[in-house]
């Protein structure tokens, strides 16, 4: 398959890492590019956000974590307990995180009319339903909006799950994502033995120019991506120390747990830390139809020290005012407690919790109602997250992409941000 | 033989059937008669302990005490004391027969949830077990601590002091049961009931423990209830069974569980009764109770119950049961005969 690029060049995506001229080149606009909110646009070119998301997947229930509602018919049996922004309580079953909300920003009222697992993901990754344009994950987006040329890692890598091309969109594969299911090192990058550098460079050396040569004959987007994915190896060989969470000091290691979460939200911040632009890590599995409570002590009693580690150890390295931090899930879990004490999907009256770059810390935006079966005030949906993601990145979310000659806009236009959570 | 204990009516378990039922405006988490048989106590998901007194049905209403679940009830030996164990961590006493009950007197007891308690044989001792990993003793007279002991390594769902009075037996959420010696205050040995337990590797989570423990009255047999087969951990996708261990051998006696492999669900209550056969109900999939006898793993007979059964506790006249259930009522069973139709 033919693939058009945004500026209907292929040698854009031979440059992708120059976004900035090439989305210029893209709209027509300033050298600074489209996206980029011009207040923040001289910010940006000095300093690279990221973009961290926490997927719990399955579906966490708003109501052991973020949004509570002891005492009433569907509170079920956790308190809930004060944070370190006055005012505000999240469930009992966080209290770690609970002394970090000074550092994060709620939102209680989401309403995404939704209770299927693989359309609530593409929801709030992609910021729109399902259906029509293929847009691209977020990850994808940013990867090619914030990505810097010179860094030799990639801009998009999923944390404990394979990796997926197809997440690119319309951008193109080699925006999809890098997975490390197992939390480790990339796959196959280390330098097999015997082999010296300087073979393996020749190697390379004689590969590129073959590729070269079929590319100027048969140059579509998976010859690109295929390309792409044999430099991407070759500079991830010599990155390889990144992945390696070994070298942190056991000190941390224990802070931010032992087990495969703990392991994987370091990797993440040794990641961003690189310069990777876009990092998902998922911790899996919230989806409690059956006894939704004891297995909330669970997830969340792992979920809780090492999220609120993470969020220490990012601000204390002075990461997390470039990071934002989303922790989302697919939607909610059903206020009524079923006769097998779980929850079921619910996507009506959920919530999301932000932390770090351009949110408003404390700042908690919607309400639902007494028990927590409907949203009464600032209903918002993925739209208008997926707006606010982009802007809390300086990026402008009303903005258009050119694709094969069509102005298409990069968020749902319909929806526009969540002004009152941005800084 | 017990001087104290009540003759052994006669009952059939094919006669099981409902006599009396209370509603409530919560679902109810767990259920006890008094030890003088007057009274039905039941635990509801509003946090309130309800009162029903069987003759009248006149209701009393226990709250203020607790602001969580409460699924553990038990009584001092003279029936004068009320004790429940909260998901809030406490262990509270409240008077049995009084008509506005208040606490009267509140421990934090664990940190995190009570899951269970059991009062000793004779009335003086009350065991505590929750997800601190941690059971614990006290003085049913003034709730003073007596003891506590610590190696269960995931929270423990379950205890039951061995008729004897000087033993206790615990289970916890990996199926892991220890045995523990009053008298010499430790652990004396583990065993293991596997059946009520599984790792679920698609969601990355155990799933497990003991829902319901009971010994048989001469000490020999220790049953745990719970959920096994579980196919699907977040789904509930097991069989509701029963694990009986030889208590002297610490071998498994026998595995009871339904035949039908697609009867799913949980065991949530477990009686002996001493004319020799368990009863066992079930909730998440429905509700049953289940009759087992001997070493025969199959129910001898079995009924559907109106709506997912969370606990159950036998009448200390041995001939009726109380059963609570989600759908927000408590029923009373008779397991006497039924008298044959009179002719006219």
């Amino acid at each position: 398959m033919k693939c058009r690029y945004a500026c209907g060049s292929p040698e854009h995506a031979l440059h992708r890492r120059k976004f900035l001229g090439a989305l210029a080149g893209i709209t027509g606009l300033g050298t600074v590019g489209f996206f980029t909110r011009p207040a923040v646009a001289k910010e940006l070119q000095k300093r690279q956000k990221h973009m961290l998301v926490i997927y719990l997947a399955g579906g966490v229930s708003q109501l052991e974590s973020w949004d509570p509602k002891p005492g009433t018919d569907t509170g079920g049996p956790f308190r809930a307990i004060p944070t370190s922004v006055p005012g505000v309580h999240i469930s009992e079953l966080l209290p770690h995180t609970a002394k970090q909300m000074h550092r994060m920003a709620l939102v209680r009222s989401l309403n995404t009319k939704n209770s299927d697992h693989g359309m609530g993901h593409y929801q709030m990754t992609h910021g729109r339903n399902r259906g029509g344009l293929n847009v691209p994950h977020v990850g994808s987006l940013v990867n090619r909006l914030l990505h810097p040329q010179d860094c030799p890692l990639p801009g998009f890598i999923h944390v404990g799950r394979n990796g997926d091309i197809k997440d690119a969109g319309y951008l193109g594969p080699q925006y999809g994502s890098l997975g490390l299911p197992s939390g480790g090192p990339p796959a196959g990058i280390a330098r097999p033995k015997g082999l010296s550098v300087e073979a393996d460079l020749r190697r390379h050396g004689f590969l590129r120019k073959v590729n070269d040569h079929f590319l100027a004959q048969r140059r579509s987007a998976e010859t690109e991506a295929y390309t792409y994915s044999y430099e991407q190896a070759l500079r991830l060989m010599e990155q390889r120390h990144v992945f390696e969470v070994d070298r942190e000091p056991e000190k941390l290691r224990e802070a931010y747990g032992t087990h495969p979460f703990g392991r994987h939200c370091l990797l993440a911040r040794r990641l961003i830390e690189h310069g990777v632009t876009y990092v998902q890590v998922n911790h899996t599995n919230y989806d409690t139809h059956h006894e939704n409570f004891d297995f909330h002590i669970e997830q969340l009693g792992e979920f809780d020290r090492t999220f609120a580690t993470l969020l220490e150890d990012l601000a204390s390295r002075g990461l997390l005012e470039h990071t934002l931090v989303v922790v989302m899930s697919e939607f909610g879990r059903t206020p009524r407690i079923n006769v097998r004490l779980g929850r079921d999907h619910w996507g009506r009256a959920w919530s999301v919790a932000l932390a770090g770059c351009g949110i408003q810390h404390g700042a908690v935006v919607g309400k639902t109602n007494k028990n927590g079966t409907a949203v009464t005030e600032r209903e918002v949906d993925h739209g208008h997250l997926f707006h606010t993601y982009l802007q809390a990145l300086g990026l402008d979310s009303l903005g258009t992409v050119n694709v094969n000659g069509r102005e298409l806009p990069v968020a749902d236009p319909s929806r526009e941000p969540i002004e009152e959570l941005l800084a | 033989m017990n001087p104290q204990a009540p003759a052994v009516p006669k009952v059939d378990v094919k006669a099981f059937r409902e006599i009396k039922k209370a509603k409530y405006s919560s679902p109810f988490l767990a259920c006890r008669f008094d030890p003088q048989g007057r009274f039905v106590f039941a635990a509801a998901q509003d946090f309130s302990i309800q009162r029903w007194e069987l003759d009248s049905g006149k209701q009393v209403v226990y709250q203020g005490g607790h602001d969580s679940w409460v699924r553990a009830l038990g009584f001092d030996s003279q029936g004068r004391w009320l004790l429940s164990g909260g998901y809030d961590g406490r262990l509270i006493w409240w008077p049995a027969q009084a008509e506005k009950p208040e606490p009267i007197r509140k421990i934090d007891a664990h940190q995190g949830w009570i899951r269970a308690l059991a009062v000793s044989p004779n009335g003086q001792l009350v065991a505590t077990v929750g997800n601190d990993r941690l059971v614990k003793l006290w003085k049913v007279e003034d709730g003073s601590p007596v003891a506590e002991f610590s190696g269960h390594e995931s929270h423990v769902y379950n205890v039951a002091f061995h008729p004897g009075g000087q033993e206790l037996a615990t289970c916890d959420h990996h199926g892991i049961v220890k045995h523990w010696s009053l008298k010499e205050k430790k652990q004396l040995r583990e065993l293991k009931a596997a059946e009520l337990h599984k790792y679920d590797p698609t969601f990355h989570a155990h799933i497990g423990g003991a829902r319901a423990i009971e010994f048989t009255p001469d000490g020999k047999l220790l049953a745990l209830g719970g959920i096994t087969n579980v196919s699907n951990a977040f789904a509930g996708v097991g069989n509701p069974c029963v694990v009986v261990l030889d208590w002297a051998s610490g071998k498994k006696h026998v595995v009871y569980k339904p035949a039908d492999n697609n009867l799913r669900g949980t065991t949530w209550g477990l009686e002996y009764h001493q004319s020799g056969f368990w009863m066992a109900v079930s909730g998440g999939s429905g509700g049953w109770v289940f009759f087992y006898q001997g070493t025969k793993s199959q129910p001898v007979h079995r009924v559907k119950l109106p709506s997912s059964a969370q606990d159950l506790h036998l009448h200390p006249g041995l001939a009726q049961a109380a059963i609570c259930f989600y759908d927000r009522h408590v029923r009373i069973y008779s397991l006497e005969p039924k008298q044959p139709k009179a002719k006219a």
